[in-house]
């Protein structure tokens, strides 16, 4: 059953986000992307069908590759949480040049009428 | 030297020089001219040489692989049409550079002119030469690129950057129409081989693509050539500088147009679409052309105007389909291009000396410069085909065929009287350049005193009007058997028999020609008071400006209709784009479940993970609690937001993933420092009106985002769980497994990929993550607080305020005294922390670990001490120089892939064995390690430049306060 609660923990990861994401505040918009990079990383590090105690830690001589978890969908969320990093460290820039530019925090760049 | 790399060398030649050509200084104008006349003769010598090979009959070639996945190569051939293009095209660029020597002023930018100029005649030749119909067509945009450079080569003239822009735009619609159209072809044939689609005419005209083929081809044909209805960029393009002119307007870029066509025609041609689209367009410009050209008062408006007309001529003797009627319009190419160069350049002589082009003020000028006039004429003469020169030889091949019935239809029934026409228009209008200019009253107030013009620059025109003349007497002695290969090569087999002769009897052809030259002559005398005194443009047709129906529609595409779709289908409000994203892919993400019939495959209610389901109960409240509270309670909603990180970080111990754990941990603490550093700049919100009491339309707004976001969560749940009941297929994974240890030295197979296999996707993300950095460090270059956070916090202000009162204590104590143990116990973990750092770098290669997880806790580290401290205390203790490790990261990781290259393996290639330390033991020593340690470096960088910047902000907070209340204190 460990697929179906990780999928549903995706599900109201992702669609929290997206709820956040229709908001009018840049807050509430880098929260969303934070919540929706955590289903995604989740949801692409589910594709290797993840099991316990499998970590992809080889020994010495030959390898049954059955016996690891599958490392690549490891290697690529691994980059995307490094870049997720760097995107929302962008994102927070811009949020706040924004408001300090404009003295708003709508994601227009001004209040709504 | 063998012909192949004889034509390789054509091609290099002219685009080797016109990188020479744009390094000398601006005013070694005569050293310009001998480097551009060495580079285009030694193009002449080329081609010239390449002739016997070519006479020989079989086209030489040379093909280098270029993208032969694609069907695409560079390849080049030659055969007697291209040969003869090549003469031409070389020849007269020779011409045109000694001549440009005395036309360009010394105050020009001689350098830019010269290597655009050869760069041209690169392009060109490669048109000419090419052998793939692709490679043709880049070819064939980069000629249109320069010809809008040189266009607008004064481009502090407001008409030639108009008209540069005016070419660019036709001629680059045009070539797009060009690749879509050889696409086209190549699909048909299936090869973008030139030789292929030569030998596939019968495939081609039976496809039922064909016509789209063909209108496509003829788009590019027609506006490179200036053809009806896509004429009028050529006189606008007259604000070029004259040898430019006389190079790509008479010569060759417009001939690019009637080149292809010819060199296609043997395919293409002869059917009754074909027939149709190129015989009316032909013959619209022949007439137009040389209607409108009778009434310019400009002399290069006359003459660009008869070159659209004796170009149409070309193009309506394509459109007949009769090998006569290609024998003659590759005969007049030639022709065309010798008299119009030397008209060109007569033109811009009288430009240089009088200073004007304007044939109402001109006049008189045989007296000052004779020898100029006397050649002017003869090259007139050719133009309006008088008898014993080149120009009446190709127009008495062009009437032959005019009066041959070829498909029965009206345009082929008018085709006679058109020709006559429109050649006696021709007649007119050079009567009317020679009249207006060198005969008549001289007036007076000419710009300058005219005279003749140095030898040099008069030698090209010679040379040119000296070919009119030994082709026109003589022309099966001297081109005979040079035009004679080139219509070999374009019609093979059905080459007609035709014979180069002046005189061929008392035949119809004559008599037309004899009527053209009277009625021109006569229409010139009635015409010739109006003419002196007219204004721009031919009667009737004066406000029918195909300039302004162009600016028009350029208008309404680029601004009217523009408008009218952003006002009907944009939105600026970010908030309705974002739900439009959304909804898109959502609805992109339903069909393939719609298609291929989603179930949600085994449904097993097995054994309940209940530890692992209690883990998620509490990541699904973080997650909607954040969603909910991130509007009036950011602290909060950070919290949560960290609940939900900490639940999948948690998420991947649990399922094998202790790297990804590692990271995900550290990067969270840093995440939640950065936006706690931010929260201090947002501003206030209050909780202030209830739920109940908002208006019904935002319920609305509210119901259908929540619907939004239900249907995406779902969506998402169900995907992921039809993936994770379904068996894998077969991956690279297994490949990665076995091979990480044996060939990648490390036992830590995550790790392995990142920095060995897969080695250069980690290093291109490295880079990024770098820029990132620098970005969020110069855009806060430019953050200015808004006034209400400029202030400092409500809870230091009270504990100031305290201070203040109370006598025992001074200003500013407490909050220097805030959170005085942690504070500490925050310093001292700062060589723990580093020590930690470099722990986990080290083990990378063979447990959890790593560059990225490293760096990442390295900066941990950093960061940690100016929570502790404070800015100022750190930064007058600690020089941490980021930027330097930014650099050095991506210093390290570049070198260790160049280091391979020394080894002679691909870049980031790695070695690896294990080496004995003394205490430490033995330790993995693979060059990615290395490698490793340049994303550390990088991502400590990257990591630390951003918490920085952020941290920073409270120095100019102060700052800023300062100017504020001093400010305050100057109004007051």
């Amino acid at each position: 059953m460990i697929e179906l609660t990780l999928a549903l923990g995706i599900g109201f990861l992702v669609g929290s986000g997206i709820w956040l994401l229709q908001r009018p505040r840049t807050y509430q918009v880098i929260v969303g992307l934070s919540l929706i990079s955590y289903g995604v990383n989740l949801f692409i590090f589910s594709m290797s069908r993840p099991r316990s105690n499998m970590a992809p830690v080889v020994t010495s001589g030959t390898v049954d590759p059955a016996a690891y978890a599958d490392p690549l969908p490891q290697s690529l969320v691994l980059t995307a949480i490094v870049i997720g990093f760097a995107t929302t460290a962008l994102f927070l820039v811009v949020l706040l040049v924004s408001r300090g530019l404009t003295g708003s925090d709508h994601v227009d760049g001004r209040e709504p009428n | 030297m063998n012909s192949e790399t004889m034509l390789m060398m054509l091609i290099a030649l002219p685009f080797a020089g016109a990188c020479l050509a744009a390094l000398f200084p601006p005013n070694a104008r005569n050293a310009e001219t001998w480097a551009a006349a060495l580079v285009t003769l030694g193009a002449v010598v080329l081609s010239a040489s390449l002739f016997p090979a070519v006479a020989t009959g079989t086209p030489v070639r040379l093909n280098i692989e270029w993208l032969p996945t694609l069907g695409l190569s560079f390849s080049l051939r030659m055969d007697g049409f291209a040969w003869l293009f090549s003469m031409l095209v070389t020849c007269i660029g020779f011409l045109v550079v000694i001549y440009s020597r005395y036309y360009m002023s010394p105050d020009d930018a001689i350098p830019r002119f010269y290597a655009f100029f050869l760069a041209f005649m690169g392009a060109m030749l490669g048109i000419i030469l090419s052998g793939n119909l692709i490679l043709l067509v880049v070819f064939w945009e980069l000629t249109s690129i320069i010809s809008f450079m040189l266009i607008g080569y004064w481009y502090q003239k407001a008409d030639a950057r108009d008209g540069a822009r005016m070419s660019l735009t036709i001629t680059g619609v045009g070539g797009l129409g060009l690749l879509a159209g050889v696409l086209l072809i190549g699909h048909i044939v299936g090869s973008y081989d030139l030789d292929a689609v030569l030998d596939s005419g019968d495939l081609i005209r039976s496809h039922p693509l064909y016509v789209p083929a063909i209108c496509l081809v003829l788009l590019g044909a027609f506006t490179k050539s200036a053809q009806f209805p896509f004429h009028f960029w050529l006189p606008n393009a007259m604000a070029a500088p004259t040898p430019v002119s006389a190079f790509l307007h008479s010569a060759t870029m417009v001939k690019a147009g009637v080149f292809l066509m010819a060199r296609l025609w043997p395919v293409l041609g002869g059917t009754y679409e074909w027939f149709w689209l190129t015989g009316f367009a032909g013959a619209a410009s022949l007439l137009l052309g040389a209607y409108f050209a009778i009434f310019q008062r400009d002399i290069k408006g006359l003459l660009a105007y008869s070159t659209i007309s004796h170009l149409g001529l070309i193009t309506l003797l394509l459109s007949l389909g009769s090998p006569l009627g290609a024998v003659a319009a590759i005969f007049h190419m030639m022709n065309h291009a010798t008299f119009k160069a030397s008209l060109f350049m007569a033109a811009g002589i009288i430009d240089h000396e009088s200073g004007t082009r304007d044939m109402q003020k001109l006049g008189g000028l045989f007296k000052l410069m004779p020898y100029t006039a006397t050649l002017a004429m003869v090259a007139s003469a050719a133009m309006a085909g008088v008898p014993l020169l080149n120009g009446f030889l190709s127009k008495e091949m062009f009437f032959a065929e005019a009066i041959e019935t070829h498909a029965d239809s009206i345009l082929d029934t008018a085709a006679p009287y058109v020709a006559v026409i429109a050649s006696a228009f021709a007649v007119t209008y050079s009567i009317r350049f020679i009249h207006a200019v060198f005969f008549g009253e001289r007036p007076a107030d000419l710009p300058r005193e005219p005279h003749e013009p140095p030898f040099l620059m008069r030698l090209p025109i010679q040379l040119l009007v000296l070919a009119c003349l030994v082709i026109g007497i003589i022309p099966a002695i001297t081109v005979g058997s040079f035009l004679h290969i080139a219509v070999v090569s374009v019609l093979g087999a059905d080459t007609p028999a035709y014979s180069l002769a002046v005189w061929h009897g008392l035949t119809v052809p004559l008599g037309m020609s004899v009527i053209a030259l009277i009625g021109g002559a006569l229409l010139y005398v009635l015409l010739r008071h109006y003419l002196a005194h007219c204004e721009e443009g031919p009667p009737y047709f004066r406000r029918l400006k195909g300039q302004r129906i162009f600016e028009r529609v350029l208008v309404f595409v680029s601004w009217r209709f523009a408008r009218l779709v952003e006002a009907t289908l944009g939105t600026r409000r970010m908030q309705q784009q974002l739900r439009l994203l959304v909804a898109v892919s959502l609805v992109a993400a339903a069909i393939p479940f719609y298609n291929s019939n989603f179930g949600l495959g085994l449904f097993e209610l097995g054994q309940i993970d209940i530890p692992f389901a209690l883990l998620w109960v509490i990541g699904i409240a973080c997650a909607v609690g954040a969603a909910h509270q991130a509007k009036f309670h950011r602290l909060v909603a950070l919290i949560l937001l960290g609940g939900a990180g900490v639940v999948t970080c948690i998420t991947f111990v649990w399922l094998s993933a202790p790297d990804l754990a590692v990271t995900q941990l550290l990067v969270e603490i840093v995440t939640a420092v950065l936006i706690l550093l931010g929260l201090r700049w947002l501003p206030k919100r209050w909780e202030d009106t209830e739920l109940g009491r908002a208006p019904i339309s935002t319920k609305l707004r509210r119901g259908r985002d929540l619907l939004v976001a239900a249907v995406a969560g779902l969506g998402m749940t169900l995907l992921s769980y039809a993936v994770m009941t379904r068996p894998s297929p077969d991956t690279i994974s297994g490949f990665f497994l076995r091979k990480a240890y044996e060939e990648g030295g490390g036992r830590n197979v995550v790790n392995v990929i990142l920095v060995d296999f897969r080695g250069f996707d980690t290093f291109g993300e490295i880079t990024v993550l770098g820029i990132v950095a620098l970005t969020v460090f110069a855009l806060f270059r430019r953050f200015r607080p808004a006034p209400d956070t400029i202030e400092s916090p409500e809870q230091q202000r009270i504990q100031a305020a305290t201070d203040e009162e109370r006598s025992d204590r001074i200003t500013g104590q407490t909050v220097s005294d805030y959170l005085l143990v942690p504070s500490v116990i925050m310093q001292w973990l700062f060589p723990v922390i580093i020590v930690f750092a470099a722990y986990l770098f080290l083990r990378g290669h063979d447990l959890p670990g790593g560059g990225f997880a490293a760096g990442v806790a390295m900066s941990a580290a950093f960061i940690l001490q100016y929570l502790a401290a404070g800015t100022v205390w750190v930064e007058d203790r600690l020089r941490i120089l980021p930027v330097n490790w930014i650099g050095l990261g991506l210093l390290i990781a570049g070198c260790v892939g160049i280091g391979s290259w020394v080894f002679g393996y691909p870049f980031l290639t790695s070695y690896s064995q294990y080496i004995d330390l003394p205490v430490i033991g033995e330790i993995p020593a693979a060059t990615a390690i290395l490698f490793d340690l340049g994303v550390f470096s990088l991502v400590v960088g990257a990591t630390v430049l951003m918490l920085i910047v952020f941290a920073h902000q409270s120095i100019r907070r102060l700052r800023a306060a300062k100017i504020s209340t001093t400010t305050i204190e100057e109004v007051a």
